[in-house]
């Protein structure tokens, strides 16, 4: 497990060689895409796995990383896309401005949408202040349902009749562009100082607070910054489906995040992206089964929960995910107590 | 645990490999082309119903064709390629590409609900695919553009319908009671008041379909005392909400939505269904030849059941889609879309249709159905407002 | 005052089908450790088998109305069936991973809920259509104070509150309970005083199966209406009542139930337009005020 060839790489190469590898990636996707052998069904596959793994990486930091329980995350992602299709589709009527600006007005209606995002992320981390476990998943999933139900009643938006004619914007370039860079930010703060206080707040909230963490400030910016990702995602999903309505955020999806999280092995970047992608993928692989296909979805992944019960990745990372302290990574989940249950 | 890694990178390669060679170059023609029209419908989720009776519509068009399609006097093998769309508009965006990009579909039948189609509908558009939403009721979703398609009325008209009949009734005081979650719900609730000349005493609220308790708000509509209640609402929840509305002392007339010809909200509503009227496309007591064969074609496929409007309104999108490919000037997508353009008194379960070329939006009458108390539905009157 | 007074009654109706669910919800967590999501699930198979059960009983009804005898046998048969599957389901699905973290096993029951939905669904015979649900009970009505009240509503409210009285006495009083509230203080030393862990736990999974079958009962006695996706929405709400009443507590989740069940239905009645997001508010903010729910004790934790 040691990094042996990480260690062999040139220095060079190991700085930059995944994004190269990125660049190699994107540039073979587009060159298949030309000579039509990646058709637009599986494009736009890999548009939502992209949009996914910017969510479960983003719960990941909240879940995985600072040891809280967030349900609700596709509340965040509601706002964001609103936040980002008022920008491009209200604010700047999307088939009146010249081309050179659109790029700029969907980069700041991105934006905005994660700025409303990371305030309500930082109002929801509040309570987590004073809630702990399962009091705190309550919250957050009642206010995914808060927000669904004021989005719905909201009727310049559309309210329950969703908001059409988002101009469809995020191709796969942007959706590579935002995972790359999300997947380095995340790399690069959980190595940082505030990541390391990040996972002694999960490993023990009164440890870390006695090591003199400043556990508050912590946990309110673990919630904000993954609230960010999350309405920079969502803002993005508005941005590939061109059509969004409230009830797409709803407890269904949040759901699924959790599940693309924990199949893919919680505390783990990589973890995130294999769970997200591949989960995305295997319900459009299991079409043929036509009316049992979910039925073999659930089975699929009750097996996966039973036989890698620590995800799919289980804590590792791939080597360019991880910097030198591979062992913060070793046992993300095991052997540590919550809410005073007898678990191992 | 390097070993491990190095595995699931090497199954992820083969994965991404066998998915790339899959979508690849598929299968040149043959001989004679397949022509396929795809469906897609809600078969799980909380829509699953709906897409069961749309796709035994559809099976009704499947048994009439025998498998086969006469244009011209040459003869293609036909096939139906059924998708679910969870009713979620992410899955059914992916089913309408996959249906457009790999299945290669002449056109596309089906999804049944608004907001699924409003997030299909561009990508139909763009790719220049026919599509037909057998239920979207929302105006916008033919405003998209022209390759979209309804085999439905509009929210508007059918909410002007249901005005008209309970003006027609002398009715002087409403109340509604709607679903604040659902397009369907509100634009029909929209299109009501807009419309209704007499005075609208209460609206009440409700959201989703996963609540099911309406006691509080049709007892605060029941001390209103109106003349008729207007339940513009999902076939799942309405069987309750009848019931409970009787329960609570609302014995005035109640109007619905066309989403109420489905037989399980007379089952579920009990002996409450009696008298409960609903705005209609099709009768299917309708001693209209093209109807009577519709219902004993899909009775004798379905013994249990009634063909409810899902069925039927599938049943016609596909039938008309059939009908656009037999008569294009060319066998492509875009002499299919040319041709349903100009369906011009088509025989169709509902009356002879004619399809309005400039908003794509078929020219119906609306027809008004109630409930008797076995449950069985009766026609009323013909209201063209 | 009479209304005010009817719609207490009706959220006591839909607080007693949160607390009955909630009973069993938080009886598996207290003793197990676990959240499991398939618990609304669990209710729909109940209320999904009873009607099929009465299907096969059809030929002792007369209009449609059941004598007492075949109604008992239903229920019983229903539960037991119900609290079966839940042994079923803890056995092949949740025990390989009792001693995994909990968010694992969490995951594991949303795909097992996932299954229970999506199974029946598939079947040809079962399918996505709503049902009406038998006549169990032939509900009289009775007027108090001006508020209607039925037989169905007073015998859910009463079943609640006995089967919580009952429940916190079999834990507290029994040589199960006594045993059960081991398993849930330290598996392993329960394990070596000679307690049969597999054999508690079964028995806690029975008993939440088959409180969920009785709740799926008495909710679709007054929602009368099945379909194999009743059970999802019930068991987050269920979940919430009892995370709300202070999660593991018994009687926390019934009046967590309750509570929540009149405040949906009291913000539905002063505005219809916000009572579904009034309701989580409420929420959000009992909590706020109780962090451990309304019965829980906040838990000094060492280090």
């Amino acid at each position: 497990m040691k990094t042996t060839n990480a260690k062999t790489m040139h220095p060079l190469l190991r700085k930059f060689g995944p994004l190269l590898g990125c660049i190699v990636f994107y540039v073979v996707i587009m060159l298949l895409r030309k000579a039509d052998i990646i058709n637009g069904y599986y494009m736009q596959v890999m548009l939502f796995a992209g949009v996914n793994v910017l969510m479960t990486a983003s719960l990941n930091l909240v879940n995985g990383f600072t040891g809280q329980f967030c349900i609700g995350h596709a509340g965040f992602m509601s706002l964001g896309a609103y936040g980002a299709a008022v920008i491009t589709t209200m604010v700047f009527k999307s088939n009146s401005i010249p081309e050179a600006a659109q790029i700029p007005v969907f980069l700041l209606g991105l934006l905005c949408g994660g700025i409303v995002a990371a305030i309500v992320g930082a109002l929801i981390g509040i309570p987590s202040l004073k809630l702990k476990g399962d009091y705190l998943a309550i919250v957050t999933l009642a206010f995914g349902e808060i927000v669904r139900a004021l989005l719905r009643l909201i009727q310049p938006i559309g309210g329950a009749r969703g908001m059409i004619g988002i101009p469809n914007y995020a191709n796969f370039f942007w959706i590579m562009l935002f995972v790359v860079l999300t997947l380095w930010l995340l790399r690069n703060l959980i190595y940082s100082s505030y990541g390391r206080a990040f996972i002694a707040i999960r490993d023990n909230e009164i440890a870390a607070d006695a090591m003199g963490i400043n556990t508050t400030k912590y946990k309110i910016m673990s919630f904000c910054i993954a609230a960010f990702i999350a309405g920079v995602a969502g803002g993005l999903y508005a941005h590939v489906l061109s059509f969004i309505q409230p009830d797409s955020f709803g407890f269904v999806k949040s759901a699924d995040y959790l599940v693309y999280l924990y199949a893919g092995g919680s505390g783990s970047l990589t973890g995130s992206v294999v769970g997200a992608v591949l989960l995305t993928i295997l319900p459009e692989v299991l079409r043929f089964l036509a009316t049992w296909r979910l039925v073999l979805y659930a089975i699929i992944l009750i097996a996966v929960m039973l036989y890698r019960s620590e995800g799919l990745i289980g804590g590792k990372e791939v080597p360019f995910l991880r910097i030198k302290r591979s062992s913060l990574y070793e046992q993300p989940l095991f052997g540590r107590k919550k809410n005073g249950l007898s678990e191992e | 645990m390097k070993k491990i890694l190095r595995i699931l990178c090497l199954a992820l390669c083969v994965i991404m490999a066998v998915s790339v060679c899959a979508c690849g170059p598929s299968e040149k023609k043959g001989s004679v082309e397949t022509i396929k029209i795809g469906l897609a419908f809600p078969m799980s989720g909380m829509a699953a119903m709906a897409g069961k009776y749309s796709t035994h519509g559809a099976d009704v068009l499947k048994e009439e064709l025998g498998g086969k399609i006469t244009v011209g006097d040459k003869e293609y093998p036909i096939e139906f390629v059924v998708m679910d769309t969870e009713g979620s508009e992410e899955k059914t965006a992916n089913v309408y590409q996959k249906l457009i990009e790999e299945e290669k579909v002449i056109a596309i039948a089906g999804p049944d609900s608004s907001k699924c189609m409003l997030a299909a509908a561009p990508i139909a558009q763009n790719a220049k695919c026919p599509a037909i939403t057998s239920f979207g009721t929302n105006t916008a979703v033919t405003e998209v553009g022209d390759y979209i398609f309804r085999a439905c009325f509009i929210d508007p008209f059918q909410g002007a319908v249901a005005a008209a009949y309970c003006d027609g009734q002398g009715h002087k005081t409403a109340c509604i009671m709607f679903n604040n979650a659902d397009a369907y719900s509100v634009g029909l609730k929209d299109a009501f008041v807009e419309n209704y000349n007499g005075e609208v005493l209460a609206i009440e609220e409700y959201s989703g379909s996963d609540v099911k308790d309406y006691n509080v708000q049709l007892t605060k509509l029941a001390a209103q005392n109106p003349d008729v209640l207007l339940l513009p609402n999902l076939n799942v929840e309405l069987g309750l909400q009848i019931q409970q509305a009787r329960t609570a002392g609302l014995n005035c007339q109640i109007v619905c939505g066309d989403s109420a010809d489905t037989p399980d909200v007379a089952k579920v509503a009990g002996p409450a269904i009696e008298g409960v009227a609903y705005v209609s496309a099709f009768s299917a007591e309708s001693t209209d030849e093209a109807a009577k064969k519709f219902v004993d074609a899909y009775v004798e496929l379905h013994p249990d059941e009634l063909p409810n409007s899902n069925a039927e309104l599938t049943y016609e999108a596909v039938k008309m889609i059939v009908w656009a490919i037999q008569n294009a000037k060319t066998l492509d997508r875009a002499g299919v879309r040319d041709a349903l353009a100009a369906i011009d008194g088509l025989d169709l379960p509902s009356g002879k249709m004619t399809m309005d070329p400039e908003t794509r939006n078929p020219i119906k009458g609306g027809i008004i159905m109630q409930y008797d108390a076995d449950g069985i539905t009766r026609y009323v009157s013909t209201v063209n407002p | 005052m009479a209304t005010i007074l009817q719609y207490l009654v009706y959220g006591l109706q839909l607080g007693s089908v949160y607390a009955l669910l909630a009973l069993g919800y938080t009886m598996v967590y207290g003793i197990v450790g676990m959240i499991n999501t398939a618990h609304g699930d669990f209710l729909m198979i109940g209320a999904l088998g009873t009607y099929f059960i009465a299907k096969l009983f059809d030929s002792m009804s007369i209009d449609g109305t059941y004598p007492m005898l075949a109604v008992g046998c239903i229920i019983l048969i229903a539960t037991v069936m119900t609290g079966g599957i839940a042994v079923g389901v803890e056995a092949i699905a949740y025990r390989p991973l009792r001693n995994k973290p909990r968010m694992i096993a969490l995951i594991t029951a949303v795909g097992v809920s996932m299954f229970l939905t999506n199974f029946p669904r598939a079947l040809p015979f079962i399918g996505p259509n709503p049902r009406p649900f038998p006549t169990l009970f032939t509900p009289k009505t009775f007027n108090v104070l001006g508020a209607s009240i039925t037989s169905t509503q007073i015998i859910m409210i009463v079943l609640a509150a006995v089967t919580m009285l009952a429940l916190d006495r079999l834990v507290a009083k029994t040589k199960i309970g006594a045993q059960m509230r081991a398993v849930s203080m330290d598996k392993d030393a329960a394990s070596l005083m000679g307690i049969n862990i597999d054999k508690v736990i079964s028995i806690t999974f029975f008993i939440g199966g088959a409180l969920a079958a009785v709740s799926g009962i008495c909710y679709a006695s007054v929602y009368p209406q099945v379909e194999v996706y009743m059970g999802s929405w019930l068991g987050n709400m269920s979940f919430v009542s009892a995370v709300l009443g202070g999660i593991g507590d018994i009687r926390g989740a019934m009046l967590g139930g309750f509570i929540l069940g009149i405040a949906q239905i009291f913000a539905t009645a002063i505005n219809s337009t916000f009572g579904y997001a009034v309701g989580f508010i409420i929420l959000i903010v009992i909590l706020l005020v109780k962090p451990a729910g309304i019965m829980g004790k906040v838990t000094i934790e060492k280090v």
